[in-house]
């Protein structure tokens, strides 16, 4: 209990700058465009295993808030032809949508088996009515949903107030590095707060936080809004950088990979989630470029793997090995100390 | 009037259709409290298998009634030795254990298969109804379905195998206590509701067509039948199937099929938001 605790407050402000520096000089040697897609993926990734790793709260479906931040994104753009008012839209939507699912959820008090129904159910709603929108009677303003071909040649980011200038390669690969840091700093700042330590106590248990006072349907349901938001960022992001949008950010598969990241790289941390997406989403994507095994195998293999053999994920495993390490060491010179300490009054003595 | 039976066997065939396909998945989770998300997989699995089998020249009854449930029903016992065993109790560890091995199948199905459509023709002619054209087909899924029921109902209820089966779904200690192995339960359990979805992937294989996909599509109707209908497996299954089968078919009947599939799964949300332990959570609450 008090290591969770200490650990989610905890802010190595090193390891970021270190971090962030690393990511600001990529650009100097290396290509910027999958970079970016892994930065997308990582903040994706961060937006789950904030709410999964600390509130305790599993969605089956977080791919539906970060395609709808696609979709809001692609959609408002094609309709203003600039990009400010779509990009925090894209944010505005999936937390509204989330904040009513949500809170349909956690004040009827459901349990977590029918929560990652309703969670999944809902992505498969959006799935499947997205794939049936082909044609001219699904239009919102100037933009035709598409059906399962989904919205190509919508405006890119721009400048804010300038729509004439935008972003693309290099700079935008700055926005996303910047935007998956500051998500990430929001994420510590949250779970600093006393919000941040209800949200364990939930974690931890529900009932007795609730004797303690806190609305624990109220504290689920803000974090859930606030991860969805995210993620629509996400979504708005990987829209930008794919520059079509397609049902398919609505698959189970997007659901899938996204859950896989978070536990493979571990549940209850923040780093691991990011790191998670950003190894997995790599390997996917050079999986991408052969035709002999098939991605999802190995996804599904190295799923099982992690569930059977380090169920806490990667990056906790290694936090708990090192740990251990150094107690032992510890242990073993405080041993070494009291044999001393013990040895000289024998010594004295004779 | 027609037109009311061609309803009427379409809402019926549609009821079938979920009992069929959500009956492994009940019995693994009414019994072990495991959601097996692999259950669309076990679906196309035997699906697969029974194309396999009919294409090599044996006979389709025997490949989808009698090969299907038992490959697929081997392979669930595998799985369950391997995977799912070191992980009863936890029961979110088994969601994705078992999404892992959805996923990893449909890789295996696509190595194997390859990635394009594969179907057999229905060994029963389509008949004249007024002036629709009707699949003779489906009155024999509909038929499978009802014997399944009924069989199952059987086994649970008057059969020694049933009672060790409710009694160690009841209570593993007791079951344990009276010298029945929770283990070698479990195992059977799992392989007996493997072998029911190989089955139902079987029976629909020459409707449907399949591709390594295929199973995405059982999974979540199966789910949310299993789920909206709670935790005594065949009266949750049968009362939830009925619920969304007409649901679906009538708003498919009134608008697009697509419609249709969205009515059936918000009426999910609203009925688990009203009765968060499903329907025989409330209703039947003593049944098998």
């Amino acid at each position: 209990m008090n290591d969770a605790f200490a650990a989610a407050g905890r802010m190595r402000w090193g390891w970021f700058i270190a971090f962030a520096i690393a990511l600001v000089l990529l650009p100097a040697v290396s290509e910027t465009h999958t970079p970016t897609l892994l930065a997308i993926w990582a903040l994706f990734a961060l937006s789950l295993g904030l709410m999964w790793g600390y509130a305790g709260i599993l969605s089956f479906g977080h791919a539906a808030y970060f395609g709808l931040g696609a979709y809001t994104y692609a959609i408002t753009a094609m309709n203003t032809g600039e990009s400010t008012a779509p990009l925090l839209l894209a944010l505005f939507v999936p937390a509204c949508v989330a904040a009513v699912i949500g809170a349909m959820m956690f004040y009827g008090r459901i349990s977590d088996v029918y929560m990652g129904v309703i969670t999944l159910v809902v992505t498969l709603i959006l799935f499947k009515f997205m794939n049936a929108t082909a044609g001219d009677a699904y239009r919102i303003g100037d933009a035709r949903l598409g059906g399962f071909n989904g919205i190509p040649a919508f405006p890119i980011l721009n400048v804010p107030g300038d729509p004439s200038t935008q972003i693309f390669g290099t700079p935008f690969y700055y926005v996303s590095v910047f935007c998956l840091l500051g998500c990430y700093l929001v994420s510590r700042w949250i779970l600093a707060g006393a919000f941040g330590r209800v949200l364990l106590g939930i974690r931890e248990n529900q009932a007795r936080v609730e004797l303690l006072g806190y609305n624990a349907p109220a504290h689920k349901t803000a974090i859930f809004t606030v991860t969805a938001a995210m993620a629509g960022l996400a979504g708005c992001l990987f829209a930008n950088w794919a520059e079509i949008v397609t049902p398919s950010v609505f698959s189970l598969g997007q659901s899938a990979e996204v859950i896989v990241w978070v536990i493979a790289g571990g549940l209850g941390t923040l780093v691991g989630p990011m790191l998670g997406a950003a190894v997995l989403g790599m390997l996917k994507l050079l999986l991408g470029q052969q035709t002999l095994i098939d991605n999802s195998l190995v996804l599904g293999a190295i799923l099982i793997l992690v569930v059977l053999l380090v169920p806490r994920g990667v990056v906790p495993a290694f936090l708990a090995w090192r740990a251990r390490r150094e107690r032992g060491a510890a242990s073993r010179r405080s041993a070494q100390g009291t044999r001393r300490r013990r040895q000289r009054p024998v010594s004295g003595t004779t | 009037m027609d037109f009311a039976a061609v309803v009427t066997l379409e809402i019926l065939y549609m009821i079938a259709f979920l009992a069929l396909t959500s009956a492994g998945l009940a019995i693994v989770f009414g019994m072990m409290r495991v959601i097996n998300l692999a259950h669309g997989e076990f679906v196309m699995l035997g699906g697969y298998t029974t194309i396999a089998c009919a294409k090599a020249g044996i006979n389709i009854y025997f490949a989808m009634l009698v090969l299907a449930p038992l490959v697929v029903g081997i392979f669930g016992l595998v799985v369950e030795r391997l995977v799912v065993r070191h992980l009863y109790g936890r029961m979110i560890d088994t969601m994705l254990a078992t999404w892992g091995l959805s996923l990893l199948m449909v890789g295996l199905v696509s190595l194997i298969f390859g990635n394009t459509a594969v179907s057999v023709p229905a060994p029963i002619p389509g008949y004249q109804l007024g002036n629709f054209q009707m699949g003779g087909y489906n009155l024999f899924i509909i038929a499978v379905a009802t014997l399944m029921v009924i069989g199952l109902w059987l086994l649970l209820r008057t059969t020694r195998i049933g009672l060790v089966a409710r009694g160690a779904m009841q209570s593993a200690e007791v079951a344990s206590s009276l010298g029945y192995n929770p283990n070698i339960v479990y195992m059977w359990t799992f392989t007996a509701g493997a072998a029911l979805s190989g089955l139902a992937g079987g029976v629909l294989a020459p409707l449907t067509g399949l591709l390594p996909s295929s199973g995405g599509a059982y999974i979540a109707k199966a789910f949310i039948t299993v789920i909206t209908g709670g935790a005594a497996v065949i009266a949750g299954t049968l009362s939830s199937s009925v619920i969304f089968g007409t649901i679906n078919q009538l708003v498919s009947f009134a608008s697009t099929p697509v419609l249709g599939e969205i009515a059936m799964l918000a009426l999910a949300i609203v009925l688990l938001r009203l009765m968060p332990q499903g329907i025989t959570g409330r209703f039947f609450r003593n049944s098998t």
